[in-house]
C-alpha cells in the first residue's frame, strides 16, 4: 500500500505560523504587478489588440492619408499629427478600460478570483497589481506612439512645459477613470467567453463618435452631444490640446479646448467608476452559489 | 462572533444545523444541505462521501467562506467564515472541486507568487517536489495535463502551510501512481499536524486516509464513523454464496465456517465441492452503496 521510505512523498512540516506577520500591501502589490505583467505579455491577443492596435492604426492612417492636411485656412498640420492625439486617447482607453473589463470578467469566470479569495491576499493588492499593469503597458504604448509619430511621420512634439503639464493630467485622469470604469464594467458580461464580445463594441462605438477616427467637428451635432457624455471624447480633446496648434481650437465644439470641463467630466467618471466598481465587484460568478 | 482565532487546541470545525437551499421563488427552492452537524478535531482527517449532488461541495464552500448559508452555526478555526478576515485565510488551505484558471505563468512562478501571500509559507520547491511536478516546474500551466493541473491545485492549497486543509475531490484525474503518492503526501501532512476535510468518490481513498468517514445523502448525514466500522457491525457480516439446484443462494452469517461445513455435508457434489462457493466480507464500497441505496435514518457508530 505504501511506497518504500526512500520514494515516499513527504513534505517538511510548515514553518510555525506563530509571530509571523501577514505580508504588507506594498510587497503584495509588487508580487501581483509581476504576475499581471508577465501574464499580459504572454497573452498574444492582448498584446496585439490592446497594445499594438493604436500603433498599427497610426502607421496605417498616416501612410494612407499622409499627404492630406487637416486644419483651416493656413493653419494646417499633417495627418499623422492630427491623428496622434486620437490614437493616444484610444490607447489609454484600450489598456485601461478594455483590458480591465475583459481580464477581470475572464478571471471571475475561470475562477482566478475565487482562488485568490481563498488566500490572504487583500483585494487592494489585487487591484494595485492591475493598476500597475495598466500604468506600465499604457505608458510604454504612449511612449511608442510618440516615438513613431516623431521619428517616422515627422510630427513635431510640443516643447513647452505647459503643454506637457496638460498632457500629464489628462493622461492620469483618463487612465484612472478608464481603469476603475473597466473594473465596474467587468460585471456586465455574463461569462468570460462573452466578455470580449460585450466590451469591444462599446469601445469601438465610442471611438467612432468621440473624434478619434474622424475629426470631431465632422460629426452631426446630436452625435457630438451624445459623445460628450462619455470620457473618450474629452480624453481625445484634451490630447488634441496638447499636440495641435493653438489655432485649431476653433475646430472644437465651442472653439476652445475646454480644459475645465474636460477635467470635470473625467473626474466625474473616475468617481462613478470608483463607486460602482467597489459596490459591484464580486469574487465569484453569479451562478456560483 | 468569536475572534480568538489562535487557540491551538480543540475543534477545528464545528457545524450545527447547517442549511442551504438554491433556487428562486418562481422556480422553487431545493435544499442542498438540510440540517448538517459536523465536528472536526484538530489533527483529524475526515472524509465526506456521498453521491453526486449530495451537498458536499456546498458544505465545504460554506466552511471556506465562499458561499452563504441560510441557517446554522458554523465555526471554522474558531471564526465564522462569513465574516473572517485575512488572518483566518492565512491559516486555511483550499483546493476547490473544479478549476480552469492560471494560464500563462509557469508552475514554479504560480506557486512562488502564491507562497508570498502567506505569512509563513512552505518552501515552494519542496511543494513542487511533493506533488511530483518537478519536471514540469518551468512549464506554463496552460499546457499541463488534467492530472498535472490537479496536482498544481493541491500544491497551491498547501503552499501556505495551512492548519486546516479543504480538499474537494483532490485526486480527480490522478493516475494510480499519483494517487498513491498523494496519499503519502496527505500522511505527511497529517504527521505535521494538519487538519484535513476531504471529499472523495474513491472509497479506497477514504479508507486509506480518513480517521473518520461521513456519508451524506440529499444534504443530510446518513452515517458516520471510522472507515472500518461504518454502517455498524451487521453491515460487515460476511456473506456466503453458493449454488443449489441451479439457483444462486446467499446467506449472511457471523459464523461462515459453520455454514460452509454444513453446506459441504449437505449439498456438496460427488467431488466434495460446493458449487459456486464464495465467502465475502462487505467492503466499504458495499456498505456505502447499501447506505446510499436505502438511505435509512442516521446510524451513528461509536468510534
Ligand atoms: N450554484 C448553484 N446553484 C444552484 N444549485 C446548486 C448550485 N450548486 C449546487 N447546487 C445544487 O445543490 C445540490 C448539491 O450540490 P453540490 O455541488 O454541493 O453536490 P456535491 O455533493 O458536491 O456533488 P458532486 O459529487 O457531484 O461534486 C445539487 O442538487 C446541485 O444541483
Ligand atoms: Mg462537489
Amino acid at each position: 500500500m505504501t511506497a518504500s521510505p526512500e520514494t515516499r512523498t513527504v513534505i517538511p512540516a510548515a514553518p510555525q505560523p506563530g509571530p509571523a506577520r501577514l505580508p504588507g500591501i506594498g510587497t503584495l502589490a509588487l508580487v501581483r504587478a509581476g504576475v499581471e505583467l508577465r501574464s499580459f505579455v504572454r497573452e498574444r491577443d492582448a498584446v496585439i489588440f490592446l497594445f499594438l492596435y493604436p500603433l498599427v492604426m497610426l502607421a496605417l492612417f498616416a501612410t494612407v492619408f499622409g499627404k492630406e492636411a487637416e486644419g483651416i485656412g493656413d493653419v494646417t498640420v499633417n495627418f499623422a499629427q492630427y491623428f496622434l492625439p486620437g490614437m493616444i486617447a484610444t490607447g489609454v482607453m484600450l489598456t485601461s478600460f478594455q483590458s480591465m473589463a475583459i481580464s477581470i470578467a475572464v478571471e471571475r469566470d475561470d475562477g482566478t478570483l475565487k482562488r485568490l479569495r481563498a488566500t490572504p491576499l487583500p483585494a487592494s493588492a489585487y487591484f494595485l497589481g492591475k493598476v500597475a499593469q495598466v500604468l506600465v503597458t499604457s505608458a510604454l504604448q504612449t511612449a511608442l506612439l510618440l516615438a513613431l509619430a516623431a521619428l517616422v511621420f515627422d510630427v513635431a512634439l510640443p516643447t513647452d512645459v505647459g503643454r506637457w503639464f496638460t498632457f500629464a493630467w489628462v493622461y492620469v485622469l483618463g487612465t484612472a477613470a478608464g481603469t476603475v470604469l473597466g473594473v465596474a464594467f467587468s460585471s456586465v458580461p455574463r461569462s468570460g467567453r462573452s466578455a470580449t464580445a460585450v466590451v469591444t463594441p462599446v469601445v469601438l462605438v465610442l471611438q467612432f463618435i468621440s473624434g478619434v477616427f474622424f475629426p470631431f467637428y465632422t460629426l452631426p451635432s446630436w452625435l457630438q452631444t451624445i459623445a460628450s457624455v462619455f470620457p473618450l471624447r474629452w480624453l481625445a480633446q484634451g490630447m488634441r490640446s496638447v499636440f495641435l496648434p493653438e489655432d485649431l481650437a476653433t475646430l472644437e465644439q465651442t472653439g476652445t479646448w475646454q480644459h475645465g470641463l474636460t477635467a470635470a467630466v473625467l473626474a466625474a467618471w473616475l468617481l462613478v467608476g470608483l463607486v460602482v466598481g467597489t459596490r459591484t465587484f464580486r469574487w465569484r460568478r453569479r451562478d456560483d452559489g | 462572533m468569536d475572534t480568538t482565532g489562535t487557540i491551538s487546541s480543540g475543534r477545528a470545525v464545528r457545524v450545527r444545523g447547517l442549511r442551504k437551499r438554491y433556487g428562486t421563488p418562481r422556480a422553487g427552492f431545493k435544499h442542498a444541505v438540510a440540517g448538517l452537524d459536523l465536528d472536526i478535531d484538530r489533527g483529524e482527517i475526515v472524509a465526506v462521501l456521498g453521491p453526486n449532488g449530495a451537498g458536499k461541495t456546498t458544505t465545504v464552500e460554506i466552511l471556506e467562506g465562499f458561499r452563504e448559508r441560510d441557517a446554522g452555526e458554523v465555526a471554522v478555526l474558531g471564526q465564522d467564515p462569513a465574516h473572517a478576515g485575512r488572518d483566518w485565510r492565512a491559516r486555511l488551505g483550499v483546493v476547490t472541486q473544479e478549476s480552469r484558471d492560471l494560464g500563462e505563468l509557469t508552475v514554479a512562478e504560480t506557486i512562488r507568487a502564491t507562497a508570498r501571500y502567506y505569512p509563513a509559507p512552505r518552501d515552494p520547491d519542496d511543494v513542487i517536489a511533493a506533488v511530483g511536478l518537478g519536471e514540469k516546474a518551468r512549464t506554463r500551466v496552460r499546457s499541463l495535463s488534467g492530472g498535472q493541473r490537479r496536482r498544481l491545485d493541491v500544491a497551491l492549497g498547501i503552499v501556505g502551510g495551512p492548519e486546516l486543509l479543504f480538499l474537494d475531490e483532490p485526486t480527480t484525474g490522478f493516475d494510480p501512481q499519483a494517487r498513491r503518492s498523494f496519499w503519502d503526501l496527505v500522511e505527511s501532512l497529517r504527521d505535521g499536524g494538519t487538519t484535513i476535510l476531504l471529499t472523495t468518490h474513491y472509497l479506497d481513498e477514504a479508507a486509506q486516509l480518513a480517521d473518520r468517514v461521513l456519508v451524506v445523502h440529499d444534504g443530510a448525514l446518513v452515517a458516520e464513523g471510522p472507515p472500518g466500522t461504518l454502517g455498524g457491525a451487521e453491515a460487515r457480516t460476511p456473506v456466503v454464496r453458493w449454488t443449489q439446484d441451479g439457483e444462486p443462494r446467499s446467506e449472511r452469517t457471523e459464523r461462515p465456517t459453520e455454514l460452509v461445513a454444513r453446506l459441504a455435508r449437505e449439498t456438496a457434489g460427488p467431488d466434495g465441492e460446493v458449487p459456486g462457493l464464495q465467502v465475502t466480507r462487505p467492503s466499504l464500497e458495499d456498505v456505502y452503496l447499501d447506505l446510499i441505496g436505502a438511505a435509512p435514518e442516521t446510524t451513528k457508530v461509536a468510534s
